[in-house]
């Protein structure tokens, strides 16, 4: 199997990298820090992988993203699986204070990701099929106070994904939208967990099961799933009070 | 002399709005040791060990330590975990020689290479210990008296000291940093990366004995008679019990199997429970324990004498009921693990089980070691002789134990081990370390102004509060 990452230098994009080290996939590793990168690829082929090649690609330089993809699929042969998990974070307070920050994180989540997709899809459509994961958030799936505008890209995001799941089917390609809810990784570091945290490597399971399936959208931890389905039926008056 | 500051990667944070999280922003944090002792500090878990220690004032792997050994000092309560630096960095599988960053665990480990043929060449009752925790401590296993600490098969660590450098030290580099930081619990410097070797195994799988023994002497000989065709054995005696049956208890014993008698399957992975919450202190009441010490030794009898066992119910027996420590409630536990040397001999053990068993220091069990030769760490735990040691639920009268077993231990030339104690004054310390001056010396060359700290070190070496 042969899969093709962005995001596996921390967080959850490591966790589900290490799952298909496990299985003894070969990987291509985007990402921004070329050091980060090849401690990762040692990491994951000491865990198993057949293969770890590394690739520049920074989202915030949306022209590194179309040569990453093709240096990344061609140095595979044939990509299976092309997963997504780069991303930021920033509070509400933070993004209101600096509208530089609301911009670069709407780039990043947003434009560049939507970007990467777009090339990834044509990828996976050359080759016949495959499967494109992206990581978008439970905080895309209703208005809340805390993440007005994160949440704004994630919905958009999540949005997207489900159209394109539609427009790609014909072509074999399979779009999974992965919705975590509150995981411990660096991006949540300081925060304070609500209940119901997740870790990385259990998300990774769910994640893994949900690709080899083809699932459309997946939470994790799958309480969320039931959480957010809830969240969405609060009434209007309730969230205008609610601090979450 | 020292070695020049190696190349690090550019101080100025990659990101510099510093608002976007992913920067391991510090977090307060309840922080504690395995006794439970704990206490609110900002805690940081960078994944770039070398960037993340600049101003690190402790490092901390995953607190299996039971004491204060991984808590900062009160004036500076400020830690940095390991645990997100966890990735395997290079394995030679014709050595087995393996190089990680120091938060790796030794679950992942035997996760990765078990069912490769390869297991740490020593590890401690637990497998949910970092790599830098174990060198830290230089933990001991149930080999200790073939194959001696954990120490003894690290080749290399990287290092950055308390004046800021970063050093790579080895037999061959910087030697008595080295050897400092072999059991140095930290406080020679923040260990980023470690490199030991692997040992190849005939399969992944442990062929033990078990033996009911009924009384101490039996118990110190059976030890003894086991260690010459045995690398792993270990006692678990009922240290409730007075007179005749003083010592009574179980002595197990194992290999790995041959593949020839090991069954062809991997080990299959345990179901594992976990204790939701803190006990009521009831819970770890005298009756309660002495009840549950005469279950174990009746049913330890029950199992079948010897045979084939997963290795993990072998070596962690432990790790299966997971939060196990909430059992002890809120007041905590500690645990007292000594030493006595083998010239005091099974007199000196008697000594100390019967300072136990007098003044009512409960203890569910208490698991005795051989230990063999002294290894190369300077502040290192075992010395020959046999190691004991009993877990204490924390109350009022634990101090005056800890100081009543402690006197005993000093007058039979013996010592504590530092990643267990809460407890032991700096001045039984002293007596019975008479190698710390060379630990402090070789600290103060790196670090004179004692910036790198614990709670442990405020407690035991008199450093800044
Ligand atoms: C159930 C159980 C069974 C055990 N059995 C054994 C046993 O059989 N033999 C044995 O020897 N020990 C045993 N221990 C103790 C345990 O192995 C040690 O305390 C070990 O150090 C814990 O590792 P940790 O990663 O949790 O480190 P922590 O507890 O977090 O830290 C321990 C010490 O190491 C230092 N440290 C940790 N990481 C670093 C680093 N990267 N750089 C610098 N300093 C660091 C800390 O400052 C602290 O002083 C047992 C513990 C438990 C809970
Ligand atoms: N953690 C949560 O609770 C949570 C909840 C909901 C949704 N999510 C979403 O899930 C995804 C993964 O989150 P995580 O918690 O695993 O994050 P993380 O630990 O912060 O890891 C983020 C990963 O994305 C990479 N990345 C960030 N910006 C990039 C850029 N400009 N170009 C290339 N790579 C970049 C990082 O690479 P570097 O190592 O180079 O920085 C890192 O590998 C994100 O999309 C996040 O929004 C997370």
């Amino acid at each position: 199997m042969n899969v093709l990452i962005l995001g596996a230098t921390r967080g959850m994009g490591r966790a589900l990298a290490r799952k298909y080290a496990a299985r003894g996939a070969a990987l291509a590793l985007l990402g921004r820090d070329a050091e980060d990168l090849q401690r990762t690829a040692a990491d994951l082929v000491a865990r198993g992988a057949s293969a770890a090649v590394q690739v520049a690609c920074d989202l915030e330089k949306t022209e590194t993203i179309l040569p990453a993809l093709h240096t990344g699929s061609t140095a595979l042969g044939r990509v299976d699986v092309i997963v997504l998990t780069a991303g930021i974070y920033a509070s509400q307070e933070s993004l209101e204070a600096s509208p530089d920050l609301t911009e670069k994180l709407l780039r990043v989540n947003l434009i560049a990701t939507i970007r990467f997709c777009e090339a990834a899809r044509e990828v996976l459509a050359v080759q016949g099929g495959g499967t494109l994961c992206v990581f978008s958030s439970v905080a895309g799936d209703r208005g809340r106070k805390p993440v007005a505008i994160y949440g704004a890209s994630k919905a958009a995001l999540s949005h997207y994904l489900e159209s394109i799941g539609y427009r790609d089917h014909e072509r074999g390609i399979k779009v999974v939208c992965v919705k975590p809810g509150f995981v411990h990784t660096d991006m949540t570091a300081g925060l304070k967990p609500p209940p119901f945290a997740g870790d990385p490597d259990a998300v990774a399971d769910v994640v893994i099961r949900a690709i080899d399936r083809g699932t459309p959208v997946v939470y994790a931890p799958r309480i969320w799933g039931l959480m957010m389905a809830l969240i969405k039926r609060l009434p209007r008056a309730f969230m205008r009070r609610a601090k979450f | 002399m020292k070695p020049p500051e190696r190349h690090e990667p550019d101080p100025v944070p990659r990101d510099p709005t510093s608002a976007i999280a992913g920067a391991a922003s510090p977090a307060w944090t309840d922080v504690r040791g395995w006794g439970r002792l704990g206490m609110r500090a900002i805690e940081t878990a960078p994944q770039d060990l070398i960037v993340g220690s600049r101003h690190a004032v402790l490092t901390r792997g995953l607190g299996r330590s039971y004491g204060d050994a991984s808590l900062p000092p009160a004036s500076r309560p400020e830690v940095m975990s390991t645990r997100a630096a966890d990735r395997i960095l290079a394995f030679d599988p014709s050595t087995g020689v393996l190089r990680a960053e120091a938060g790796l665990s030794l679950r992942s480990v035997n996760a990765v290479f078990m069912r490769r043929g390869w297991f740490p060449p020593v590890t401690p009752g637990t497998q949910y210990v970092t790599l830098g925790g174990m060198v830290a401590a230089d933990v001991h296993g149930k080999n200790h008296h073939v194959d001696g600490g954990f120490g003894e098969h690290v080749s290399r660590v990287l290092l950055r000291t308390g004046d800021g450098h970063v050093v790579e030290c080895s037999r061959q580099s910087n030697p008595s940093l080295f050897a400092a930081t072999l059991g140095g619990m930290g406080l020679t410097g923040h260990i980023l990366e470690v490199e030991f070797a692997l040992r190849p195994i005939p399969s992944p799988w442990i062929q033990h004995e078990t033996l009911r023994i009924p009384d101490l002497g039996a118990f110190l000989e059976q030890l003894s008679a086991s260690a010459a065709h045995w690398p792993f054995t270990v006692g678990w005696i009922d240290c409730l019990k007075r007179g005749a049956a003083m010592g009574r208890g179980v002595l197990i014993r194992g290999r790995f199997a041959d593949a020839s008698r090991a069954p062809r399957s991997s080990p299959p992975e345990i179901s594992r429970l976990r204790v939701p919450f803190d006990a009521p202190n009831v819970v770890m009441r005298d009756g309660v324990m002495r009840t549950l010490n005469a279950v174990y030794y009746a049913t330890r009898g029950l199992r079948p004498a010897a045979g084939i066992e997963h290795p993990e119910k072998f070596f962690y027996p432990l790790d299966a009921l997971l939060d196990w420590n909430r059992l002890y409630g809120r007041r905590g536990f500690t645990q007292y693990q000594c030493v006595v040397p083998r010239a005091a001999g099974p007199d000196g053990v008697e000594r100390m089980l019967r300072v136990l068993t007098d003044r009512g220091g409960s203890s569910f069990l208490c698991v005795i070691k051989d230990c063999g030769a002294e290894g190369l760490g300077t502040l290192s735990f075992p010395m020959p002789g046999i190691s004991i040691a009993a877990d204490l639920p924390v109350r009022p009268q634990t101090q005056a134990l800890v100081d009543a077993l402690n006197e005993t231990l000093i007058a039979l030339g013996g010592r504590v081990y530092l990643a267990k104690d809460s407890f032991t004054r700096a001045e039984h310390f002293r007596a019975m370390e008479p190698r710390l001056p060379r630990f402090l010396a070789e600290r103060a060359r790196w670090d004179r102004e004692r910036r790198i700290r614990s709670a442990l070190s405020v407690r035991l070496m008199g450093d800044p509060p």
